[in-house]
């Protein structure tokens, strides 16, 4: 006889008592993303900080038009242009300190200028030379990472190392909408949040992942909502509105170097260029989408305040404009100088002791440069 | 009787004819992957393919390369056969662990009775000034997982072929399409699409006498190039094109390599443990007696993939593969 044959006798116990391990209420994200411009909360903004990042925006731009000239010319082998996305990626670079890390993707070369790598070294890449430009140690900038999402578990390993350190470092990782469907973010979030590691993520949310819309990329009400699953807080703002973005994400950083763990920041903008160059992007999305999103322009949102307010006058504005002038001059300049490449240099950091194998393949290609070098002279000497 | 000019299609045209007429011959063929709807993906290779035969059967998918080849795993345990494109050859690694751990195998874990009829397109390879993650020839791994077979095409005639058989069979095939050749035109009449031999044969593409070639994917036409500078020198090479690396017809490679009693192998991935290993080693192997030098690779250098200023000294050329042909006049050392 089974159990369940002996009727009465079988006496199913209620569950035990589910308590939920937090009230997730404070997790949830605004229904409509965050706003400072325009609000009733501009007031208690920081005039200079605006100043600042007004600079700031004027200099991405300028940077992304500058940059994207550069591959018509052929001297960038690509470039993934944040044209509408500069308020996110100043902001990044302005909510940190200067000891906190920053975890670039492939797009965010803004972000990365703006924590104060050289121009051109941040474009290294970009234009077909060395993977990493700039010294990540110098500025506390991880390399621009191109494999997405993947940086967002070394952002969560290196929070978490500094504070068993003791040190109160932040690291600000950044990913794109799509990058929010890889395995990684969600074993990145995971981990930040068991650990309760020092890290803020940073999802731009331009709408496309190349071609392919936010709608086939998630179910989800929003992507901030995302973390609620993971026991974090998330956060929508409005991504082209510079001061709610520098808000919401300073005090993410604030709440992490307190102690208080990992937060998803969802910044909701758009990207008015193309993918790349490469790219065409009228193969799927229309003009009046775009027109839409170029009416709530970054730079035009923080302008009309800051002018507004009386806290900025055509001659800054212009002065602004002239700092981006010279910063792209120069650019432009760098950038037209063949840089110069040793090809030697391929052998010289594979591993820190070098093989035995790689000393024979590094004679092999000296032995060719010297031959090209000899057949040069050669030719070079019979033209005389 | 007229003729009209046919207009010579690239090796992209090709694989998406392939991929159109094996859609329209069986209705459970389904592409899937990054970009392949709207877009036509990013080498255009998946283009019309959406609107001829709807989203449901050329899916945008969600970013996520593990995702994707995880899914594909349960459409094909439901009786369909998903042809599923990796975006570049770095970006197919999140999916490894679906394709080792399962896609693989499937069918011998089932003891045969869950095959796997998948097709995983990657374009790989470099030589096209793409940046860091855009470039690697990852070859060697696939190989080194039984289970799958992987075949490369070197012509546009065998593009369409080939993948028409690949996503014909029944067993997992990792499809590598060599993006330098994407542009590329041969004579591949795209008014009569023709067929190739089953998977895993090799062909000469040149006769020689004095040396055999061994090559595939990309590095053909460099193949195809040094052996006519090698004439100059009084060498005639013969040039194979493996076409498939898993299954590997040896009998093709050794009949050559017996005919010319020497042998290079050729391909642009690393040497160390690359696939030039196990190809030197097989003919070793089957045609030592026959072999009047040791058998040479000429490969890429031992170096994660260099940043694209600098990959022509990376990439084997002409001139590499004409220096290890002189070193076949081997003797040995006292
Ligand atoms: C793992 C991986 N798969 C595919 C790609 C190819 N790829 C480069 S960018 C991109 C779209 C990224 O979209 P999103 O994350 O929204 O960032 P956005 O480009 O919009 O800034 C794709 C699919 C890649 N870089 N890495």
């Amino acid at each position: 006889m089974t159990v369940m044959e002996q009727r009465g006798a079988y006496r199913p116990s209620p569950p035990p008592a589910w308590q939920p391990r937090m009230d997730p209420a404070p997790l949830l994200p605004d229904a409509e993303p965050y706003r400072v411009l325009g609000t009733e909360a501009a007031a208690k903004a920081d005039p200079d900080l605006l100043r600042r990042l007004h600079a700031q925006l004027v200099r991405g731009r300028r940077y992304n038009t500058q940059a994207t000239a550069l591959t018509k010319q052929g001297r960038l082998a690509v470039y993934p242009s944040s044209a509408g996305q500069e308020a996110c990626q100043v902001a990044a670079a302005l909510a940190l300190e200067e000891r906190d890390w920053l975890f670039p993707s492939y797009r965010d070369t803004l972000a990365v200028v703006a924590r104060g790598v050289d121009p051109v070294e941040a474009l290294t890449l970009l234009r077909g030379d060395w993977h990493s430009g700039y010294d990540p140690h110098a500025h506390r900038v991880a390399p621009l990472s191109t494999p997405l999402a993947t940086q967002l578990p070394h952002a969560v390993g290196l929070a978490h190392a500094a504070r068993l350190k003791g040190d109160d470092v932040v690291a600000l990782a950044l990913v794109g909408d799509g990058g929010t469907s890889e395995g990684d973010f969600h074993e990145a979030l995971n981990f930040a949040a068991v650990w309760q590691a020092p890290v803020v993520f940073l999802v731009q949310n331009n709408g496309f992942a190349i071609s392919v819309p936010l709608a086939k990329q998630t179910a989800a009400p929003s992507l901030a909502h995302k973390a609620v699953g993971y026991g974090m807080p998330g956060r929508l703002v409005d991504g082209n509105d510079a001061a709610a973005v520098h808000e919401v994400l300073s005090a993410a950083v604030r709440h992490a170097r307190a102690g208080g763990g990992p937060t998803l920041v969802e910044a909701v903008t758009y990207r008015v260029d193309a993918h790349t160059n490469a790219d065409d992007a009228t193969r799927y999305r229309g003009d009046a989408e775009v027109a839409a999103w170029r009416a709530h322009d970054p730079i035009e949102l923080l302008e009309a305040e800051l002018t507004a307010r009386g806290l900025i006058d055509e001659a800054a504005i212009a002065a602004a404009r002239q700092d981006a002038e010279d910063m792209a001059a120069s650019l432009r300049e760098r950038m037209n100088q063949d840089p110069e490449l040793n090809p030697m240099d391929l052998f010289d950091h594979v591993y820190a002791q070098t093989t035995a194998q790689l000393r024979e393949q590094r004679a092999l290609l000296q032995a060719e440069l010297d031959a090209e070098q000899e057949h040069h002279g050669e030719q070079e000497g019979g033209a005389r | 009787m007229t003729t009209v000019a046919v207009k010579p299609a690239t090796m992209a045209q090709a694989l998406t004819r392939a991929l159109r007429d094996a859609m329209a011959a069986d209705p459970t063929v389904h592409v899937m992957g990054e970009d392949v709807g709207t877009l036509g993906g990013v080498f255009r290779v998946t283009d019309g393919l959406a609107k001829e035969f709807g989203e449901d059967r050329c899916t945008d998918t969600p970013l996520a390369e593990a995702g994707i080849l995880g899914t594909a795993v349960g459409m094909a345990m439901y009786g369909l056969r998903p042809v599923v494109e990796m975006q570049f050859d770095a970006f197919a690694y999140p999916a490894f662990e679906q394709l080792i751990s399962h896609v693989s195998r499937m069918r011998n874990r089932t003891r045969g009775r869950m095959p796997l009829p998948i097709t995983v397109r990657v374009p790989y390879g470099g030589g096209i000034g793409g940046v860091e993650h855009h470039s690697d020839s990852s070859e060697a791994y696939y190989m080194a997982t039984p289970g799958l077979h992987v075949v490369t095409p070197a012509t546009v005639a065998d593009a369409y072929g080939l993948l028409r058989r690949a996503i014909a069979s029944d067993d997992p095939v990792v499809f590598l399409e060599p993006k330098r050749l994407y542009w590329s035109k041969d004579s591949w009449n795209p008014e009569h699409p023709t067929d190739v031999e089953p998977i895993g044969r090799a062909v000469v593409r040149r006769a020689g006498r004095s040396a055999t070639l061994v090559t595939y994917g990309p590095s053909l036409p460099v193949c195809l190039e040094a052996a006519e500078a090698a004439q100059a020198e009084g060498w005639d090479l013969e040039v194979v094109d493996l076409r498939s690396l898993v299954p590997f017809d040896d009998e093709t490679v050794c009949a050559a390599v017996r005919r010319t009693g020497r042998a290079v192998v050729v391909h642009e991935s690393t040497g160390f443990g690359g696939p030039g290993g196990e190809i030197a080693a097989r003919i070793t192997e089957r045609c030592f007696h026959h072999l009047e030098a040791p058998v040479l690779r000429v490969a890429g250098f031992d170096l994660p993939y260099p940043p694209p200023m600098l990959e022509r000294h990376h990439l084997p050329g002409v001139d590499r593969i004409l220096d290890a042909v002189a070193r076949l006049q081997w003797e040995a050392e006292s």
